[in-house]
């Protein structure tokens, strides 16, 4: 039977990628966030994982305006990043897990989650760094993975709740499947942060603190804003709290924080990084 | 279509959520941005932006943006900050410079209230 060990969550920010180009991991203004990366490697070290499902937004790579999914599920045997305009390196490839990838359709249909399926898909920098993040040395992922992206893009969102629903089926999905994996889920981006606008730079502390507190025991207290709200609490880009709050949900019901990490600024954005292991993950 | 102004682009001070009304306002102006993605694309801008605008047949006021550089026109004229961080690109301006172009602060200004906010936790 397959298991479930546990979610890793971590922002995306581009500038991450340059950073690692750069090699300034270890410089003052790059440790503070690298740092909290080391007990995440060591986790997954200790727990060996080999698919990923990931919970990400596509930032204008493989979507555009012309057709735009709420909630897309790939279910393609590989998947490729691209150039993405403006200046990252294109990342590994990612191998893919059709099989799974098709259970969880099946299992989010039957949960009346009409959900775009996608046999090619190309995948951005908010699956690729957090990957280059927690397998630094890697020379191909020793992963397969499930994407899942959540339009966060262009309003309306699915709301926090929907979100966090969402994830709670492809929970059903993943403990209703066969076979052995050892699974870990990944949510990426956020925490507060706004791009565009005469408020760019906002931040707030106070909201990231209530969704990192909030993550691993009370997941419903992060569904009680409307998404107006959460733009509102964590900027138009913070936002991508809900792939975070998706990811939460694919973990069951109980989970525990074993590692957290928040650094400002990182660019413009507040990054955290966090580990939650579930009971069936060995201690 | 949503329309009272509780739910208008401005409800949020200094901030402009991208709904419906929006993504059809600025649609030209997106499209052009998301063929960035191509490096002939980004080629041919530079080679000839006039022109360029034109295939994409950018409203007066996207083109006016455009043209001047000016990031919180191209919000205005519908543009979406994840397509326009491609144009950016093309200009040299990464989302910190502008950040400072939108708040009217310097880059370094900029960066000193970003770490100012670190500075406090």
């Amino acid at each position: 039977m397959a298991q479930i060990l546990g979610g890793y969550f971590t922002s995306h920010v581009p500038a991450i990628g340059g950073a690692i180009v750069r090699g300034e991991q270890t410089t003052p203004y790059w440790k503070p966030f690298f740092n909290g990366l080391v007990p995440v490697r060591e986790w997954l070290t200790e727990q060996q994982p080999d698919v990923a499902v990931v919970f990400y937004n596509d930032h204008g790579l493989n979507f555009f305006l012309d057709k735009m999914p709420t909630f897309a599920v790939g279910s393609a045997p590989g998947y490729l990043n691209a150039d993405e305009g403006w200046g990252l390196p294109v990342y590994k490839p990612f191998a893919g897990h059709p099989a799974l990838s098709w259970h969880i359709i099946e299992t989010l249909v039957a949960e009346e989650f009409d959900v775009t399926t996608c046999q090619e898909m190309l995948v951005d920098h908010a699956m690729s760094i957090p990957f280059e993040l927690s397998w630094p040395d890697a020379e191909a992922w020793p992963v397969r993975v499930v994407p899942i992206a959540i339009n966060t893009v262009q309003h309306p969102l699915p709301s926090a709740r929907r979100c966090l629903a969402l994830g709670q089926a492809v929970f059903k999905a993943l403990s209703a499947w066969g076979g052995d994996e050892r699974i870990l889920v990944i949510g990426t981006g956020g925490l507060s942060h706004q791009l565009d606008g005469a408020r760019a730079g906002f931040i707030n502390k106070t909201y990231d603190h209530f969704c990192m507190d909030s993550l691993a025991p009370h997941p419903d207290a992060l569904t009680q804003n409307s998404v107006r709200e959460i733009v509102e609490q964590a900027g138009t880009q913070g936002v991508e709290i809900l792939n975070w709050i998706a990811a939460r949900g694919a973990l069951g019901p109980s989970t525990r924080e074993i590692h957290r990490n928040y650094h400002i600024p990182i660019s413009n954005t507040a990054a955290a990084t966090m580990v939650l292991q579930t009971s069936s993950a060995p201690a | 279509m949503v329309d009272s102004a509780q739910h208008s682009p401005e409800f949020i001070p200094g901030t402009t959520v991208f709904d419906g009304a929006m993504a059809m306002k600025g649609y030209a102006l997106n499209a052009m941005c998301y063929s960035f993605n191509k490096a002939e694309n980004r080629k041919a801008f530079r080679d000839d932006e006039s022109a360029y605008c034109a295939r994409y047949a950018l409203t007066p006021e996207q083109r006016t943006a455009v043209a001047s550089r000016n990031v919180l026109q191209m919000i205005a004229a519908g543009g979406n900050i994840y397509y326009l961080a491609k144009l950016a690109g093309i200009f040299g301006l990464n989302v910190q410079d502008v950040g400072a172009q939108q708040t009217g602060m310097s880059v370094d200004a900029f960066k000193n209230m970003l770490l100012a906010h670190g500075a406090e936790v």
